[in-house]
Order: structure tokens, then sequence, then C-alpha cells
């Protein structure tokens, strides 16, 4: 009993062909937009590199490549087919080619929704790698003397600018490390002594932040240091001011803006699974009412197309045979020595009514 | 005396409408651009409106757009001419369309080189209108209080921080201007007080700017205060340090920005320029070739075309007749509709 049956006349056939050929050009050029959003992707990645820490996270962006330039090379081989299969003379080439094409374009087909599912998951890599990724590059800001990390002050203040945010998760992030190098602290004055000498590892702290902290909208000039102290400035009370710095950590921030990107991109390669799995099932179609018109032999003849032979359950039972067979090629039957004649039962054949013949009365 | 003559065979004139076909289609496409060119030119300028003085600047723009819009128009028309021209039944119907039609496309095309010009010659009144306004906005940075010019400080800071500026020509002019509003000044303490007394005005002004001006490329923590006191920061001397402020000057970052647009739309405007004129010059020697196979038997004679049939004092003589004699005819019928009575008059003692 075959799974999903159609008939097919001649015109209908010639269509489905010449729709599909259709189909398969605008699916290579949805291999194209695949593949460029993975550059996309890849370019938004590496753009803050420093800012995250070493993670799988590319990963996600090369499978889409790879997907991509896939999706350009199958689909355009789907509309050559496509195109000879109006000719019956034509389709006997690609014959052969037809059913493991199908079979290859069904995985592809799976990879490109595997690529969909990973744009939605790497929530949790994501989270992680700029957690750590950002509390390193806040470590360094003061090492711009450091090569290798020199660039990092500037990373980080364009950084919070541009997202408009402050520190990892808020601004007091700031307070516990040491943004401030050493070649900037006059080490002869007291209040610089008596701060290295507060904590433990001799760090300079201070309850103040870099000035992209600042938050463009504030009616005051920015207030960047001696921030819990209120005495410090005129009109000012620390617990209510809220315009003052940029209130969000950057790691929110930058989640935020990468989510946003995956999501948008993990749309997109569904809708265009989607489509995909349509072409493949026209494909199918197609090849099965040819192979049933070749097997009829009047190429002007109505004939059925489906999605399997058999039910689902039939088909994957002779599979699994098949494939359990193509292993026992290569094994030899040791347990009669090699010999195939032993232990079968006696097919001799006695004459027309294959009577045995009675024993003959032994002499005496 | 004929201007530019050429003769044109048959196939020519056929070659000549087809191709002018296409170009005009081609030409479609560039007049769509420069209109698009025209659109983004203005919204740039029009972003920036609250630091800018006057608007002088923005003709520049509304010329591209409307010789954009126009100059679809125009191609469209040229595009039906020639599809026309192929079949001499139907060309004739264009015959008193097309010389006005010339002129005023001739006209209109011409404004692209005047938007062109006027983009360079439009270069000081730019910078003018930008150091009023950015000495507005410098000046009412503290008013975030005042209505109408709340929005300055804003303004400014995201200026400062976009282009990479600080001040209207640096960031001195920051030193000559209270920038800090009073509200946050603490009038009891003596430093506010001997600053507020040290000027005329009694303004509080410091050797100070806002956080805006900060270079992110400095090594350092930002020095935003006592910028010319070497003493108050370690290991800092004011005269030679250059990365810890934006050292260029907002009037000349912007002016720059703007000057860069207009130099690359420059090219491409004068690309559809001369496109144009192209189209409208074959058009003319279509039209004039034409016009010779009308009424005639045989449609596939050789006809000569020209851009101008007499020369050209001769013609512009010539169309100022025209012109008079279409002034004259329309006084005539004013003069005749005022007074209706003289023209029975005057017929009377005809027919006696």
């Amino acid at each position: 009993m075959a799974v999903l049956p159609i008939k097919f006349t001649k015109t209908k056939r010639d269509k489905l062909a010449q729709v599909l050929w259709v189909l398969n050009w605008i699916s290579v050029v949805t291999g194209i937009i695949l593949f460029s959003l993975g550059i996309f992707l890849k370019v938004e990645i590496n753009k803050r590199q420093d800012l995250m820490a070493e993670s799988q996270l590319q990963s996600v962006p090369n499978m889409l490549i790879a997907v991509g330039l896939i999706a350009c090379v199958i689909n355009f081989l789907g509309g050559k087919i496509c195109y000879d299969c109006v000719d019956t003379n034509k389709f006997l080439r690609w014959k052969l080619v037809m059913l493991p094409y199908i079979i290859c374009t069904f995985f592809f087909t799976l990879s490109v929704l595997v690529g969909a599912l990973m744009c939605y998951s790497m929530h949790g890599q994501l989270e992680e790698a700029l957690t750590l990724g950002l509390r390193d590059a806040m470590r360094y800001y003061k090492d711009t003397d450091t090569p290798g990390r020199c660039f990092l002050k500037r990373t980080v203040d364009q950084l919070q600018i541009q997202f408009q945010c402050c520190g990892n998760e808020g601004y007091r992030d700031w307070f516990q490390i040491q943004w401030v190098s050493n070649r900037y602290l006059d080490m002869s004055q007291r209040e610089v002594v008596d701060r290295l000498r507060s904590n433990v590892e001799g760090k300079y702290l201070m309850d103040g932040v870099p000035f992209s902290c600042c938050n463009v909208n504030s009616p005051r000039p920015c207030i960047q240091y001696q921030i819990t102290n209120n005495s410090a400035h005129f009109n000012y009370d620390f617990h209510t001011e809220e315009l003052n710095l940029w209130m969000k950590g950057c790691r929110q921030a930058l989640r935020d803006y990468y989510t946003n990107i995956m999501h948008s991109v993990g749309l997109t390669v569904l809708i265009i699974w989607l489509f995909e799995l349509s072409v493949l099932t026209g494909v199918r179609y197609l090849q099965t009412s040819l192979e049933n018109v070749l097997r009829q032999g009047d190429p002007e003849c109505e004939s059925d197309g489906w999605l399997l032979e058999n039910s689902f359950v039939e088909t994957a039972r002779s599979n699994f045979n098949i494939i359990k067979h193509l292993g026992k090629f290569n094994q030899i039957n040791i347990s009669s020595n090699g010999d195939p004649n032993i232990d079968k039962p006696p097919t001799a054949h006695y004459g027309p009514d294959n009577v045995p013949p009675k024993p003959l009365p032994m002499a005496s | 005396m004929v201007l530019l003559k050429m003769k044109f065979p048959f196939q020519k004139r056929v070659r000549l409408a087809q191709g002018l076909w296409l170009l005009s289609w081609v030409a479609m496409f560039s007049g769509a651009i420069t209109f698009a060119m025209g659109v983004f030119l203005k919204t740039e300028l029009h972003r920036r409106s609250e630091v800018m003085h006057s608007m002088d600047i923005h003709i520049v723009p509304n010329l591209l757009m409307a010789v954009g819009l126009a100059s679809v128009g125009i191609n469209i028309c040229a595009g039906k001419v020639c599809q026309d021209s192929l079949d001499p039944s139907r060309f004739p119907r264009w015959k008193t369309f097309l010389p006005p039609f010339f002129c005023f496309s001739v006209f209109l095309t011409s404004l692209l080189l005047v938007a062109m010009i006027l983009s360079f010659a439009l270069q000081p009144s730019l910078e003018e209108s930008l150091k009023i306004g950015l000495k507005n906005g410098i000046s009412f940075y503290k008013d975030t209080d005042t209505p109408g010019r709340c929005f300055q400080k804003e303004t400014i800071d995201r200026l400062q921080i976009e282009f990479q500026c600080c001040g209207n020509t640096n960031y001195r002019d920051w030193f000559e201007v209270q920038w800090i509003s009073n509200r946050y000044l603490d009038f009891t303490s003596k430093e506010v007080k001997d600053r507020v007394r040290s000027n005329v005005d009694g303004r509080y002004l410091l050797d100070g700017v806002p956080f805006s001006c900060c270079n992110p490329a400095s090594p350092r923590p930002c020095i935003q205060y006592s910028l010319r006191d070497n003493s108050v920061h370690y290991n800092y001397e004011y005269q030679t340090e250059e990365l810890n402020l934006y050292s260029r000057g907002c009037r000349q970052a912007l002016v720059s920005y703007y000057m860069g647009l207009m130099n690359t739309i420059g090219p491409c405007v004068l690309f559809d320029f001369l496109l144009q004129m192209a189209i409208l010059v074959s058009l003319r020697y279509l039209q004039t070739a034409m016009e010779g196979v009308i009424g005639q038997e045989n449609v596939e004679i050789e006809t000569e075309g020209y851009i101008l049939e007499k020369g050209v004092k001769e013609t512009l003589l010539e169309t100022k007749e025209k012109v008079k004699r279409l002034l004259q005819l329309a006084q005539v019928g004013d003069a005749s509709s005022t007074t209706p009575g003289t023209q029975p008059e005057e017929e009377k003692p005809a027919t006696a």
C-alpha cells in the first residue's frame, strides 16, 4: 500500500517538471541567501571576538555557509534533472541517478533543519562566552601598554558607548577592579597609598567608572567619580539617580543583540527548509510517476506517483534487511566446513510418478 | 545653414530608434538613482539640522530630487517617441509636442549641472551656518530645563561622540562658555564663588570639557577637568598630550563629512547629465530624420537629420518672433474682451 499516491496524467507530469525546474532555480537563490546569512553571522561574531571567550560559536555560521553552498549545487543539479524530465527519453539518462539524488537531498534537508535549530539553541554558549570574555576585557582595561591587550580599553569604551551599557552586569563591576593603570597613579600621595593598602591584593579600587559609561540623556554633566558619595556632589543622591550612567549591563545588551540576530536568521533558515522540503516532495513524485510510466511502457499513459511504494514499516524493514545482507556478502559460512552440499535433504527424481522403488529381495 | 547635419539611411534610422529606446530605459534608472541620492542627501542634512542655522544648502538635494523625477518622465516620453518613430503613421502626432519638449528637457538637464556647481559654491555658506549653529548648541548645552533648548545637550554629546570631534573649532571653545547649569553648582563653596566672580558676566567658567570629548583611543583614563593644570594630574602635560581628547573641531568634521558625501554623489550626477544630453541629441536627430519621411510614399528613403534647421542666431531670432507674436495675440485677445463694441463697428463700414 503506497504512501500518499497521486495519479499523474502526461500533461500533469510535464507541468510538474516545469514547475519544479523553476522552483529549483529559486532554491539556488535561497541557497545563496543561506550562504550570505552564514557570512553575515560570521562577520558579526568576529567583530566582537575580543569580548567573547573561546567557544563553539563559530560552528553555527560555518554550518550555514556549508549548507548554503551545498544547496546551490544540489538545486542546480535538480533543475537540470527536472528540465530533462519533460522528455521521457532524456529521463532514461537520469534514471539511475535520481534515487540517490533524492536520498542525498533528503539528508541535506535534514542538515538545513539542524542548522536552523542550532541558531535557536546557541543561547547558553553565548551567555557563557560573553560573561567570561567581558570579565577579562574589563580586567585588562588598564593594560594599554601590554602587547596583546593594548586595544582592550578602546574596545570596551566603544562597546559601552555603542550599546549604551556599563560593566558586565551593572556599573558596580567597575568598583571591583583596578581600571586605572599604575603608570598614572602618584604613589607619593597619601590617598593613593591608602587605597592600595585597603585591600589584600594591593589594587587601586575606587567608586568610579570610565567616561564611556556616561549617559548622553542625563540633564547634568556626567558624574564619573565618587559615585556612591552623595556629599561630594551638589544636589545628588546616587540611590535615586538613574540617568547619570547607563544602567544596563553589557552582557545583557550583547546577549539581546545577538539573540535578535540569531532568531531572525533561524526563522529565515526554517522558511528555506520548508521550501526545500516541498521541492524534494515534488521531485520524489516526479521520479516515481516517471518510473511507473517506464514500467507500463506507454509514455502517454496515466501513472501513479507516491512517496513510498509500501508503507513506512515495510519500507523500513526491507531497507534494514538490505543493509544486513550487504554486510553478509563478505562472510563465509564456516559451520558446514565450507561444503555447500552437507545437510541438504535428498532430492533424487524417481521417474514421472516420483515413487522410490521397492528394495529388491535379497538372495539367500 | 544647418547645424551639424547627418545623413540617415533607413537601417541607420531603425538602429538609432532601437538603441535610443534601450538607452532611455537606462536613463530612467539613472534618473531614479539621482532622485534617491537627492533623498539621501536631504535626510542626512535634516538629521543635523539642529546644529545648522540656515537651510541654504538644502537647495542642492531639492534640485537633485526634482530633476531625478522629471528625467524619469522625460525618458518615458523619449521611449514612447522611439517606439512610434518606427511606424511612420503614428509618428506625426508627436510633431507639435516635440519642440517645446526639447526646450523643457534641456533646461531641466542643465539644472543638474547647476546643482553640482552649487554644491561647491555653497560650501562657505554651509560652514557659516554650522559655525552659528554649533555656537548656539554649545551656549545652550546647560539649559536642559529650558523648553526649546533642552535637547541641545543630548544633540551636542551625540554629535561629538559620533563625529569624534570637540567644540566648534577645537576643545578650547568649551572654556569660554558656562556648560554646567547653576542647578548643579554649590554657591556656598568658595571655589564656585571665586570662579563666578572672576569674570564680568558672572559665569562659571572652567578649563574643563564634557565627557563626550573624551577619546576612547587614549591609553589613560580620560582627563576632562583642569586640563590646563599639569600639577593636578600625575604624569600629564597638556602641551604635548594629543590623545586625551578629540583634537578636531565639530565644524570641520561636519563640513568634511558633507563635502565627502557631495563628492561621491558628484560623478553619478555628471554621468546622469551626460547620458540625458546624449539621449536628447539623438532624439532630436531621430525627430528631424523622421520628419523627412512624413508624407513620402517610400518610407525607406534616406533622409537628413540635424540639430537646428538654421544657424543658432537665426533660430534664436525666430523663436523671439514667435514668442512676441504669441504675447501679442494674448494682448489682442485681452483688448477685444474688454471692448466688445468696437469689433462690430469695424465690420460695418466694410459691409457698407
